[in-house]
């Protein structure tokens, strides 16, 4: 039976994620890693895989590429897995790629949907910032696979966390890091940066007045977005200046862009850039937005973004 | 200090209709532009303030066909000191793990003391590279960094972590760091500039100058193979949703769920 | 007193040694023209009564000055030729007058100053007032005024003789006080009238008159005091704080970080701190940068090039050479702003700012010409009708128009790139070069004996920027022609909204065209028209064309609302215009005012085309 060897670093969603990923290869032996983690977490993790390697939390308790590397690649050696799993995420940009090249293994990076096949792997993912799909493949290879996946691109059944894998705690590998954790700085209060949040909420003159702001900003509280605006709404002064998306505002890469009465000036879609999935609510049918929109609602905002926020909060419970 | 930066000529996609030619290999490149990666620009602007304020020496590297010198020329006239272009017929085809190979064979062996990349290109957009790079080179590495500053032997580098989080690192020299955009303002290029520069001699490195071996590099040598591209399955515009506002709100929530919004 | 005259020659010859240390500008030749301007608005002080009360007073004392120098001087050269004073009637009685309307005029400029302060004198970004300057100079000419009475009138010898000293002192001294402050205008304004630029002021100096070959330049622009050319420096001498250029302008009227005096103060500033009256020049390493700090390139890149401030000045001064000059240094330096980057390298890769493909411009019905072709009328659309969708129904409209009536016109088709008239006017000279040679290029494969365009920018390049041969005409002129040659069968529009024409900025100011467009309006049967007061020549820039539409430069209020505000006071419904960015810019500001029902914009060959019959007049709201 073939190994997958899956790297933790997110505790919450991730876990169900990469295990369904592991899925796709059908019947296998998965192993989690994971450093540092509470007991409880621990349990959670045998619920999804077979077994959990528990290595000791860096001393800084912080995402250190160079001491992970450390750490797992005895790991590979002993286990020799097929696969190679994580997220590509900012730590998994951080750590893959270095370990991918240390552990000499094809690295497959931030697909979308994954495939075994006889005499390797073969995975789907975007390139031209989402434009284009890729299918891409990697075989014959005498030190396994390395592949990192997208952030929600697989999901589990509800009922997946059956197994009882076991826990294994693994030695510390002493590393004298050339790479030193100083500080997290948390963003300030208030202090937003639309340019990396994944959902955004965009809003344009359209919403007549400051009074009207309200509903918006509900929206986005149930959607887990951002706000973002266009440059009237900026003059106007009902949103702050780090918000408005364009050609003299910022430029934003989300993954879902809802905009609510924006008339989609050439300004203001020159900031969104990877290709959302863009959805456009307008009073007028002729506003250029619904041209570059994936989704259009013709109708009015004032029934349609209060109903919308509404049934949002309805279906996430 | 002697910084290099390893940049990357992309194509603009941004106004063009994609379309995917004959071998399913590869885009119509008819209506391409093509310009120096965005992240990259940022590389070489993070690499010529590190040089302005601690003296030194920039060298911009590219790998790849005689038009990617294009976006070499243009580090230089942004200010870099030198070039070198790594081309060679056998390095067609390469995948990201040749290229670091290329890259890794020109570097060795060099006086270096911060080896930038830009973290993503704007068309594979597999953020690998400069990883890999770090790997061969076995230096440390910092990924998607937002800002750097370089003190005697040690850089600190803040860098975006999940979760709209930045966390400050302290990285010994040598070491490779993956720029982020914003991490500063690009100066601009003229025409004039560019021009100044076209006179300037741009070494060439082959298989043969890097001492590698050509199985290694190009598409024989490629780990991960391309398959085909494809379109993914969208509309040239909107959807557009009908019916009462219920119905309305209720297929919207199934689109945004499907893309991964709820 | 002859040492006095000694420090005066002194003084202005230390003035002048920035002068000789800067640029070559040629500006001799013409004299005729020349002798005519210094006429007309020098002596003639033609620009005075655009504001009533203050022209009217600085008219007063500058006749007062003119009649009563003949006095001055006698009086100066009175002790070398006793009696030499003594002109007679009747200049006597002429200088009493002149010298009494002097002291009325310093009274009224006191009490303005210090009583009324307009808002003109103020200018927001100021650091220092004037005011105090400004009545210390008042005083010293009241006071002159008084001992030259004195000397008349005084009675004994004794209090004549102190009078005459008085005077003498006072006038000598008031002399070598001019070069240090504002009121060297006094001394140099009328050679910087005299000297002013006899071209169009939509013509662009070139980045050096020395060395034609761009490329072969050592440094490009203005960075510091010795890169401006003389005339530059003696046009920034003679600026008097008056206000009147930023009372004008329409980046300083949003709120911009623009003002175009502060540019004339803030290098004066620094050209008398840095080549000082006594003490030794500071070299420029020593110096603030001038360009970048001093000058900040947020105030630079604010510039709408409407050139409202250079046609108000007074003393003709020019800005905005010196404001491209500074940008040209900023593009070389790589100061770029990133909002202006990104529709510069799109300029440079596609040809528009837009960074569309150029076989996506839209059709505008004309007929295009391939390689080898001929035709007679060339429609220049530039980028903005190629690529804007509301824009091009102007350049939709116009074509049909030509079709009507039956003029065989043609376009470059995809080969046509944008004019770069904006590129150069933002510094990028290399990019606009580029641009040029492309167009010209296009052009030379295809023949036609002259050139129409919608776009006044694209009218102004084409016309001041291309050298070429062949004539080149904006819509509005073109239209004015067909009409008399009795083309046009226009009809009355059947509504009864009132009409108002808003000047474009390249259309008007820079290429003096203000007839034509309204010629055409006026054709129309039963239209209605009112003018705003800021029309013609003071017309009100929308916000500008092109790569500004991408900068969106910081302000309280955008310049479009500003003028919507004007429109609406004018009390039109309709708003003409013939210029494609000015009808963007207020079809936008109508919608962000909340005024889109209200008042309407529309092009001029849009109306054209509704009086021709050929589009239904919209229904009413």
């Amino acid at each position: 039976m073939r190994d997958i060897l899956v790297l933790i670093e997110d505790l919450i969603d991730a876990p169900a994620e990469l295990a369904a990923a592991a899925r796709c290869f059908g019947d296998v032996q998965t192993t989690a890693f994971v450093s540092g983690g509470t007991e409880s977490e621990h349990q959670m993790l045998a619920g999804l895989f077979d077994c959990v390697k528990v290595a000791p939390a860096a001393s800084d308790a912080n995402w250190c590429a160079e001491f992970l590397c450390a750490q797992i690649l005895p790991l590979l050696d002993s286990m020799q897995p097929h696969l190679v799993l994580m997220h590509h995420t900012n730590n998994g940009l951080d750590l893959a790629p270095l370990l991918a090249a240390k552990s000499d293994r094809p690295m497959l990076a931030d697909c979308i949907s994954l495939e075994s096949r006889e005499n390797g792997v073969s995975a789907v993912r975007t390139v031209f910032g989402g434009k284009v799909h890729a299918r891409i493949s990697a075989t014959d290879s005498a030190t396994g696979y390395f592949a990192t996946v997208r952030s929600g691109a697989f999901s589990m059944p509800e009922d997946t966390a059956t197994k009882s894998g076991s826990i294994v705690a693994l030695p510390l590998i002493e590393t004298a890091p050339r790479r030193r954790f100083i500080e997290t700085i948390t963003p300030e209060a208030g202090a937003v940066d639309i340019t990396q949040s994944e959902i955004l909420v965009a809003v344009g003159r359209g919403i007549d007045d400051e009074d009207n702001m309200e509903i918006v900003e509900e929206l986005a509280d149930a959607l887990g977005a951002e706000l973002a605006c266009t440059r009237p709404v900026v003059d106007k002064g009902w949103l702050e200046k780090s918000r408005q998306v364009g050609t003299s505002g910022l430029t934003v890469k989300p993954k879902i862009y809802l905009t609510v009465g924006v008339s989609g000036s050439f300004q203001h879609l020159g900031g969104i850039k990877g290709g959302p999935f863009m959805v456009a609510i307008n009073q007028d049918a002729a506003a250029p937005i619904f041209a570059a929109a994936d989704v259009g609602i013709v109708g009015d905002l004032f029934d349609l973004v209060p109903l919308l926020e509404e049934k949002i909060r309805e279906r996430k419970g | 200090m002697d910084i290099y930066v390893c940049i990357k000529r992309v194509a603009d996609t941004s106004e063009v209709d994609i379309e995917i030619d004959r071998t399913g290999l590869a885009l119509t490149e008819d209506d391409f532009s093509y310009d120096i990666n965005e992240w990259d620009n940022f590389a070489v602007e993070a690499a010529l303030q590190l040089k302005e304020e601690h003296g030194g020496k920039v060298t911009a590297l590219t790998v790849g066909i005689e038009d990617d010198e294009e976006v070499l020329r243009r580090a230089l006239a942004m200010g870099c000191d030198e070039a070198l272009h790594l081309s060679d017929p056998c390095f067609e085809g390469s995948d990201a793990w040749g290229i670091a190979q290329i890259l890794s064979a020109a570097l060795k062996g060099k006086p270096l003391d911060l080896l930038l990349f830009g973290t993503v290109s704007a068309d594979e957009g597999a953020g690998q590279t400069g990883g890999f790079v770090a790997g061969l080179l076995d230096l440390p590495m910092v990924s998607l960094a937002t800002s750097l500053k370089v003190n005697g032997s040690i850089a600190t580098v803040s860098h975006e972590v999940e979760g709209g989080l930045e966390r400050v690192r302290e990285l010994d020299l040598p070491a490779v760091v993956t720029v982020q955009t914003g991490i500063n303002e690009p100066r601009y290029v003229s025409i004039r500039g560019i021009r100044k520069v076209s006179g300037i001699e741009i070494p060439v490195s082959g298989v043969g100058d890097l001492g590698l071996d050509p199985n290694q590099v190009g598409a024989s040598g490629a780990r991960v193979k391309l398959e085909e591209l494809f379109l993914p399955p969208q509309g040239q515009s909107a959807q557009m949703l009908e019916g009462s506002d219920d119905e309305i709100i209720d297929k919207l929530l199934d689109l945004l769920q499907e893309n991964g919004g709820l | 007193m002859a040492a006095a005259l000694g420090a005066l020659t002194l003084i202005l010859n230390r003035r002048l040694a920035l002068l000789r240390a800067a640029a070559a500008e040629p500006r001799t030749g013409d004299w005729g023209a020349r002798l005519k301007r210094l006429l007309v608005i020098g002596f003639g002080q033609s620009r005075q009564p655009r504001y009533l009360v203050a022209g009217l007073v600085h008219v007063v004392l500058f006749a007062g000055f003119m009649l009563l120098s003949l006095r001055s001087m006698s009086l100066i050269a009175e002790p070398f030729w006793p009696g030499i004073s003594n002109i007679g009637e009747p200049y006597t009685f002429i200088r009493h007058m002149a010298a009494a309307l002097v002291l009325v005029g310093c009274a009224i400029a006191a009490w303005r100053r210090v009583v009324v302060r307009p808002a003109r004198y103020h200018d927001r970004h100021a650091t220092v007032s004037h005011t105090k300057e400004a009545v210390a100079i008042l005083s010293l000419i009241s006071f002159l005024m008084i001992a030259d009475a004195a000397f008349d009138f005084g009675g004994s010898e004794g209090v004549r003789k102190v009078a005459f000293w008085a005077h003498n002192s006072a006038l000598l001294f008031f002399l070598c006080l001019l070069p240090y402050g504002k009121h060297f205008h006094v001394i140099t304004a009328l050679p910087n009238v005299f000297f002013s630029s006899l071209k169009l002021s939509g013509v662009v100096k070139p980045p050096s008159y020395s060395e034609s070959d761009f490329d072969a330049l050592e440094t490009v622009g203005v960075s510091k005091l010795e890169d401006f050319t003389w005339k530059q420096l003696l046009d920034v001498y003679s600026c008097v704080d008056c206000g009147r250029c930023s009372d004008h302008c329409p980046a300083y009227a949003s709120k911009s970080p623009l003002s175009p005096r502060m540019l004339n103060i803030k290098t004066r500033d620094a050209a008398f701190e840095h080549y000082p009256i006594k003490g030794e020049i500071t070299p420029p390493e020593k110096r603030a940068d001038l360009v970048g700090e001093v000058i900040t390139p947020d105030e630079l890149w604010s510039c709408t090039t409407c050139g409202a401030c250079q046609e108000a000045c007074p003393v003709t001064i020019e800005y905005l050479d010196r404001i491209v000059d500074m940008r040209r240094f900023l593009v070389d330096d790589g100061n770029l702003p990133a909002t202006l980057q990104k529709p510069m390298a799109a300029l440079e890769k596609r040809g528009n700012p837009y960074g569309k493909m150029a076989r996506k411009r839209g059709d505008t019905g004309v007929r295009v010409l391939k390689e080898g072709d001929a035709c007679d009328t060339l429609f220049f659309t530039d980028s903005c009708a190629a690529f804007d969708p509301r824009v091009q129904e102007t350049a939709i409209a116009f074509g049909e128009i030509l079709a009507q009536a039956g003029v065989d016109a043609g376009t470059l088709g995809k080969d046509e790139v944008d004019s770069g008239h904006e590129a150069r006017r933002f510094g990028e000279e290399g990019l606009f070069l580029t641009l040029r040679e492309q167009n010209l290029e296009a052009m030379d494969k295809r023949e036609f004996t002259q050139i129409v365009t919608t776009d006044p920018h694209a009218l102004n390049a084409l016309k001041n920027d291309y050298e070429l041969e062949q004539p080149v005409l904006h819509h509005s002129q073109y239209l004015a022609k067909l009409l008399s040659e009795g083309k046009l069968p226009l009809q009355p529009l059947g509504d009864n909204r009132r009409y108002t024409f808003h000047d474009p900025c390249y259309l008007g100011r820079h290429n003096n065209e203000y007839a034509a467009p309204r010629d055409v309006l006026n054709a129309i049967p039963g239209i209605e028209t009112v003018e705003m007061e800021r029309s013609r020549n003071r017309s009100f820039c929308c916000g500008a064309g092109s790569l500004n539409l991408f900068h969106e430069t910081e302000c309280e209020r955008r310049m479009g609302e500003l003028r919507l505000d004007m429109v609406a006071e004018s009390g039109a419904d309709v708003v003409v215009t013939a210029c494609p960015f000015c009808l963007s810019n207020l079809e936008d500001a109508a919608k962000t005012t909340g005024r889109e029902n209200e008042i309407e914009i529309i092009d001029l060959a849009e109306l054209v085309q509704r009086s021709l019959g050929k589009t239904k007049q919209p229904e009413k709201e």
